[in-house]
């Protein structure tokens, strides 16, 4: 008959049940100053992410006040290239799009987009932009459907989405559509939920989501709730993967977008996603058990506000589509296509 | 030779002197890390670690490029495989010293089994093996790699590059048999199969009766088998018109009748059959059939909601209120 599907047993006797905010604040805060750790140097090729992820997830706990914001901006400021126009996500690396569009992000939250130069913004995306409409990550040419998403969320925020070719991008995009409904990372990949985030992301920020007919969006939106696993209630982001909570966000994200989140069983996946809480430092795992960080802690409290188990008061409303708080998205009067 | 980074650095790294000892290293002033941290605070990561990254940090401002340059990146990739600014600097005085690129190809072969899920050093690798030409060696490498991890979202990206860049296709559905039957939910597997036909002979009605025998016979020896059905789903919809002759209604009738009504105890692996089933129905535009295919789907719907499928209740019912009797 072949192997039983995949997935993991959880002891819920042993998990936490409860949100532990107060730990998960201060596992956040304390993260940001254990430099003397051998994981703090070598994360430094992503640090301007981990910064983001700490800001929106404290914020969404009301708790943005808990950090420096001097610290972050000046650190911010030394990880602009100015010759580029991008941002490296620590000083003395290169920039990329992935580590600019996190700084944006930041700037955008800590009310200091007048830090920006636009200009200088644009350009430097725009000639990441590519024949086909897709873009490189970076000068070294990696191409890839989040770097479409970082691209296009970067304009989006500072207002300036005509300076690419949208027409172009968004063909790009549904090349990497595939036979099962979901997109990939460049055309022929294989489907997988945080590129169709970043495809479904894209296309909603530029409002083209009807480019999906209604069977292709249907088939995708059962693709989506098929990553709820039946034992765990947890959510794999491919067939035959282990859950993992940062699916939490891919796919709870995806399905919102698609105006079909109820298609996940809350009560089961939000079990999940509190049994991955680690209850002595605080922080979320990508699954119980396991040692938890800034990524899988961000993407477990926003794919509970999504989820809409907490009060606002709890946890804030967080944008689908930006991953930032709603409220951010409000202020700023951005747009962007929900079905 | 261990997987983590740590260990890593202490067998092969610890030996060596540091660079601050060497010699041939005196004329280089070290540049410290800025991280505009109080400079009380020291980063006391492994001393290793801070002093090569101090020497990478001053060899790339003066952009150096030489043999003892190129060792000196040779070990910050490897105590820091991710940082993509090292091997962006490694590649760009490998060209400039016209480096062996076959040597580099068994570096980064060794770079990619001890990090497999890392961007860098697949894009490393496919640069590398762009500018040498040299593919000959290729295939046997990834599959080396998805023999530990079948289904390695970086090596089967590499692949399918490689396969369309150099039209290696020749044994490659031969090689998804292969791995189909050592695991047949390999996901990634059933997506190459995919991308091969629609890259070489297309989805012709013969190769899609062919993929239909193919896809029939893993459904039934493993019937839950999420992969297999959307397979079956991708290449269905290539069918043509006219051969419109019910042989997938069958295929699925068949089971439904023998296998998923007489297995009471076991029923929930047909789930993606009843799935599968209501599509069709849907589909069907046959007017006489239209009221009994409702009946059907709500049917279907409502075993899948209530027994066999029903923590994703709330799917079923949308279907069962769009497509079902109202």
């Amino acid at each position: 008959m072949g192997t039983p599907q995949r997935d993991i047993t959880i002891d819920t006797s042993k998990v936490p049940k409860d949100l532990l905010i107060e730990k998960h604040c201060a596992f956040l805060t304390g993260y940001g100053h254990s430099h003397n750790t051998y994981e703090y140097g070598t994360t430094d090729y992503l640090r301007m992410s981990g910064i983001y992820w700490l800001c929106t997830c404290l914020d969404l706990l009301h708790s943005l006040k808990l950090i420096d914001q001097e610290y972050i901006i000046d650190y911010i400021q030394k990880c602009y290239d100015k010759n580029s126009g991008g941002y490296s996500p620590c000083p003395n690396h290169d920039p990329h799009l992935l580590y600019t569009l996190s700084a944006v992000q930041i700037l955008v939250q800590l009310n200091r987009i007048d830090l920006i130069d636009k200009q200088n913004l644009c350009s430097y995306i725009k000639q990441l932009q590519q024949d086909d409409g897709s873009f490189m990550g970076d000068q070294w040419g990696e191409i890839d459907t989040r770097f479409s998403f970082c691209a296009i969320a970067c304009l989006k925020l500072i207002d300036s989405l005509d300076v690419i070719d949208i027409d172009r991008a968004t063909n790009f995009i549904m090349n990497c559509l595939n036979f099962d409904g979901g997109f990939g990372c460049i055309p022929g990949a294989e489907s997988h939920a945080g590129q169709i985030y970043c495809c479904l992301g894209f296309l909603s920020l530029v409002q083209r989501l009807d480019n999906l007919d209604l069977s292709t969006r249907n088939m995708l939106g059962w693709w989506l709730c098929e990553r709820q696993l039946d034992k765990s209630g947890g959510l794999n982001g491919r067939p035959e993967k282990l859950p993992d909570v940062c699916y939490s966000w891919w796919v709870l994200a995806s399905l919102k977008i698609l105006g079909k989140i109820q298609w996940i069983n809350s009560e089961k996946l939000s079990k999940f996603i509190l049994a991955s809480q680690d209850d002595e430092t605080g922080g979320c795992a990508d699954r119980p058990g396991n040692i938890p960080d800034p990524f899988h802690t961000l993407f477990g409290i926003t794919g509970l506000s999504l989820l809409n188990i907490y009060d606002e008061n709890i946890i804030k409303k967080v944008n689908p589509v930006l991953c930032m708080p709603e409220y951010i998205i409000q202020k700023m009067g951005i747009k962007m296509q929900l079905l | 030779m261990s997987n983590s980074d740590s260990d890593n650095e202490s067998d092969s790294l610890s030996n060596q002197l540091e660079f601050s000892h060497r010699p041939e290293w005196s004329d280089v002033v070290p540049i410290e890390q800025d991280d505009g941290l109080n400079p009380v605070v020291r980063i006391a990561y492994s001393d290793r670690f801070r002093e090569t990254f101090d020497y990478i940090r001053a060899c790339m401002k003066t952009n150096e490029m030489s043999e003892r340059t190129l060792d000196l990146t040779k070990t910050a990739c490897q105590l820091n495989p991710a940082n993509y600014t090292v091997w962006y600097y490694r590649r760009k005085i490998l060209y400039h010293l016209k480096s062996d690129l076959n040597e580099e190809l068994a570096f980064i072969g060794q770079m990619i089994k001890e990090n497999p899920k890392n961007y860098q050093v697949w894009e490393h690798r496919r640069l590398i093996v762009e500018r040498s030409g040299h593919t000959s060696n290729e295939l046997s490498f990834i599959a080396s790699i998805l023999q530990n991890d079948s289904k390695n979202y970086h090596a089967w990206q590499y692949r399918q590059w490689l396969l369309k860049t150099y039209s290696l296709w020749s044994n490659e559905l031969n090689y998804i048999d292969q791995l189909l039957q050592e695991d047949i939910r390999n996901n990634s597997a059933w997506n190459q199969r995919y991308f091969v036909i629609a890259h070489t002979t297309g989805f012709k009605d013969d190769i899609i009766e062919r993929e239909l025998d193919y896809v029939e016979k893993h459904i039934q020896s493993c019937p839950d088998n999420e992969s297999s059905w959307n397979y079956l789903r991708g290449i269905a919809r290539f069918r043509s018109i006219n051969l419109n002759d019910q042989r997938i209604w069958n295929f699925c009738q068949n089971l439904y009748e023998n296998h998923f009504q007489k297995d009471d105890f076991n029923n929930r692996q047909w789930r993606f059959l009843l799935g599968y089933m209501i599509e069709l129905l849907i589909d069907d535009d046959r007017d006489e059939k239209r009221e009994e295919n409702k009946r059907m789907i709500t049917d279907l719907c409502e075993k899948l909601a209530l027994q066999i499928d029903s923590i994703r209740k709330k799917y079923w019912r949308y279907i069962q209120e769009q497509y079902g009797t109202k």
